[in-house]
């Protein structure tokens, strides 16, 4: 399995969630001087290399990522990036690191957040291992940029997110938004980049769609690279988008980067009654969204989550209690690397029934 | 006037800390309650309040809070945030307290652990007990008296543990975390099975924690979860002077799932690496610890 094409080029490449490769690979490809690669789409493949080389009851995201890496590693790749912090997920890098090494592949690992810690100075320290000689103001106005694409992202996905299951022109908001991304991949300039998204925002406004005023309304939470990764939820939101729900989701790249910090005890003091303390990761704002989700007249909750995701198992009973108290069902899913599509279509069917059932009450 | 009941749950932190709030609350002269060491019982009843996917040590715990429920006035479930930026504990830490007060109506005591926000066990427990109406000094008091002790007994336990590495007899590792090594239920079985293939057991947990924590950079950079920290560390500290180590973990545990595979593929030495469900049976454990023992006895008749 060693990698024997060595070439002196560097090639960067980082594990795949969701569309978030367009605002990360704008911002390498101006900063550091090297090839970069599109992170691969996970297939069942990806996911087979990925548990063969995981530890037996490792989550399910990091199945996924040493996957990718493997995946590309194979095709030339030469530097990786890991990112992440809060549970487990800040630990990933090093173990991926020491596998990969034990697997006979040569390659520089970049980890750019560790313990959860956002320190401007190690960051810059890392991507010094990428790129030696990248000029630093030239980062940080990419860097804005690319967290401004990020923003605008998350902010047409959640119209998006709102209004596709009620399209009028089947596949009509999926086309326009791949061609918003691929414009998006082109800019050079902020305000290139505002005026594309404000172009956009109206193109999405105009298409045409049919939405009762009374339509189903379903809330997702949960573990946050599961639910931002759409092969990880088997394509969750598109199945229930189908049903025509509207949805709401919460958690999302803008949300983890630069909101987080700052919602912690509006959670708390929101959902006082149940939480006293911060619980890892998402856990306790998930508990605070389930609360808003149950006051706030929606039909149903999808909590899911990778299996042994341990915040978001111990947010599980709470969530429970809260749903229990205003009687709105929720369903759990805990997604692994062999779990199947069809029992999960057919709980989501169930599921669907039922919250359906009991509107028409 | 009768004494107030405090119940401590026998899971958890209460291998850590649990002999610190026993003689604290003693102290103060309140009635402490321990509950008896796990058996089917509490398994049975933690499985019921758990979800599934719950890590055993937490189903325990939860089994230990179920049966002190009206058998106590108060009970004690602490939080423990972190030491430090690289001193952070597993995320079941910090839920625990909010689980259990969602799960069960009973009045519980709770205080938090967060160095850096200067939150810690002195501070917490003198807390408690003005909140249980003593006073500050009382409590003070107490606290000093209840460290006094517990310091004692853990220099006599480091001066054991150490005294042991100079035996004849093969030494092994265990690195565990002690609500699994020490727990009536799960551990102790184990351990009698070593002792019983003659070997010399060396606990990772009862070395100088400084110590080990600091060492703990040489297995591993980024490590940031303490009681993780400190059982590696160990290994970095007597690893030229046992012949093996055995891991111990609980089903599905989240530090050790990576911690433990990370050490096992730098480690040098003969390892074994044992995790434990709530399945009855231990025949299975016991072939693989006689088929390790064979092995380092065998290593070391050939080596001599």
């Amino acid at each position: 399995m060693k990698n024997t094409s060595q070439t002196n080029k560097k090639i960067l490449t980082f594990p795949q969630m969701g569309n978030y490769y367009i605002p990360v690979k704008f911002f390498f490809r101006h900063v550091c001087n090297c090839e970069i690669m599109t992170p691969l789409p996970i297939t069942t493949n990806t996911i087979e290399i990925g548990s063969k080389y995981s530890p037996d009851f490792v989550c399910t995201p990091f199945k996924y990522t040493l996957g990718t890496f493997i995946e590309s590693l194979e095709r030339n790749a030469n530097i990786l990036i890991q990112a992440g912090g809060g549970c487990r997920y800040g630990y990933y890098s090093e173990l991926q690191e020491q596998i990969l090494k034990d697997l006979g592949y040569d390659f520089t690992f970049v980890n750019l957040v560790t313990a959860g810690n956002r320190n401007l100075k190690y960051i810059s320290n890392e991507i010094k291992k990428i790129d030696p000689h990248y000029k630093k103001i030239k980062a940080l106005y990419y860097l804005f940029i690319a967290s401004k694409m990020v923003k605008y992202m998350d902010k047409i996905d959640n119209y998006i997110r709102e209004n596709i299951g009620f399209e009028d022109e089947k596949g009509s908001f999926i086309k326009l938004n791949n061609k918003m991304l691929k414009e998006f991949s082109r800019v050079k300039t902020y305000h290139q980049l505002r005026k594309i998204y404000k172009n956009y925002n109206k193109k999405f406004k105009n298409l045409k769609i049919h939405k009762p005023n009374n339509c189903l309304k379903v809330g997702i939470i949960g573990e946050l690279y599961t639910i931002m990764e759409p092969f990880a939820n088997y394509y969750l939101e598109q199945e229930l988008a189908s049903y025509n729900i509207q949805i709401k989701r919460y958690t999302n790249a803008h949300y983890l980067l630069f909101e987080k910090g700052k919602t912690v005890k509006k959670y708390l003091k929101y959902a006082q009654e149940y939480i006293k303390y911060r619980m890892g990761a998402d856990a306790h704002d998930n508990i605070a969204r389930c609360k808003y989700l149950c006051t706030h007249n929606f039909d149903g909750i999808i909590h899911i989550k990778s299996s042994f995701c341990t915040p978001e198992i111990g947010a599980m009973p709470i969530i429970n209690k809260i749903c229990k108290q205003y009687n709105v069902p929720i369903i759990y899913f805990s997604f692994d690397a062999n779990t199947s599509e069809i029992g999960i279509k057919t709980r989501l069917e169930a599921f669907y029934d039922m919250i359906e059932m009991r509107r028409k009450k | 006037m009768d004494k107030i009941k405090i119940g401590i749950p026998r899971a958890l932190h209460f291998y850590y800390n649990g002999r610190l709030w026993k003689n604290f609350f003693e102290n103060l002269g309140c009635e402490v309650v321990i509950s008896p060491p796990t058996n089917r019982e509490i398994i049975e009843q933690g499985t019921k309040y758990a979800v599934d996917e719950m890590c055993l040590a937490l189903k325990i715990y939860l089994g230990h809070v179920a049966y002190l429920k009206n058998k106590c006035d108060y009970i004690l479930v602490p939080r423990i945030d972190r030491y430090d930026v690289n001193n952070q504990t597993c995320t079941n830490y910090l839920a625990i307290y909010d689980i259990v007060n969602n799960l069960f109506d009973m009045n519980i005591l709770n205080y938090n652990i967060n160095v850096p926000k200067k939150e810690n066990d002195y501070v917490g427990l003198v807390e408690i007990g003005q909140s249980l109406g003593y006073t500050i000094t009382e409590g003070i008091r107490a606290y000093n008296k209840a460290i006094y002790y517990c310091e004692q007994i853990i220099d006599k336990d480091i001066r054991i543990n150490t005294k042991k590495l100079d035996s004849n007899k093969i030494k092994i590792l265990i690195v565990s975390h002690p609500y699994i090594i020490y727990d009536q239920y799960f551990g102790v079985p184990i351990i009698k099975m070593l002792n019983d293939n003659n070997l010399e057991i060396i606990y990772a947990d009862k070395f100088d924690n400084k110590q080990t924590n600091a060492l703990a950079n040489k297995l591993s950079k980024t490590l940031y979860w303490k009681y993780n920290r400190e059982e590696i560390g160990a290994i970095e500290l007597v690893k030229d002077k046992i012949d093996g180590v055995i891991f111990i973990s609980s089903f599905p545990c989240g530090p050790d799932s990576l911690v433990n595979e990370l050490v096992m593929r730098k480690l040098k030495l003969p390892y074994l690496n044992i995790i434990i469900d709530d399945i009855d049976s231990l025949t299975g454990i016991e072939t693989r610890i006689e088929s390790f023992a064979d092995i380092l006895h065998e290593k070391h008749k050939s080596n001599q």
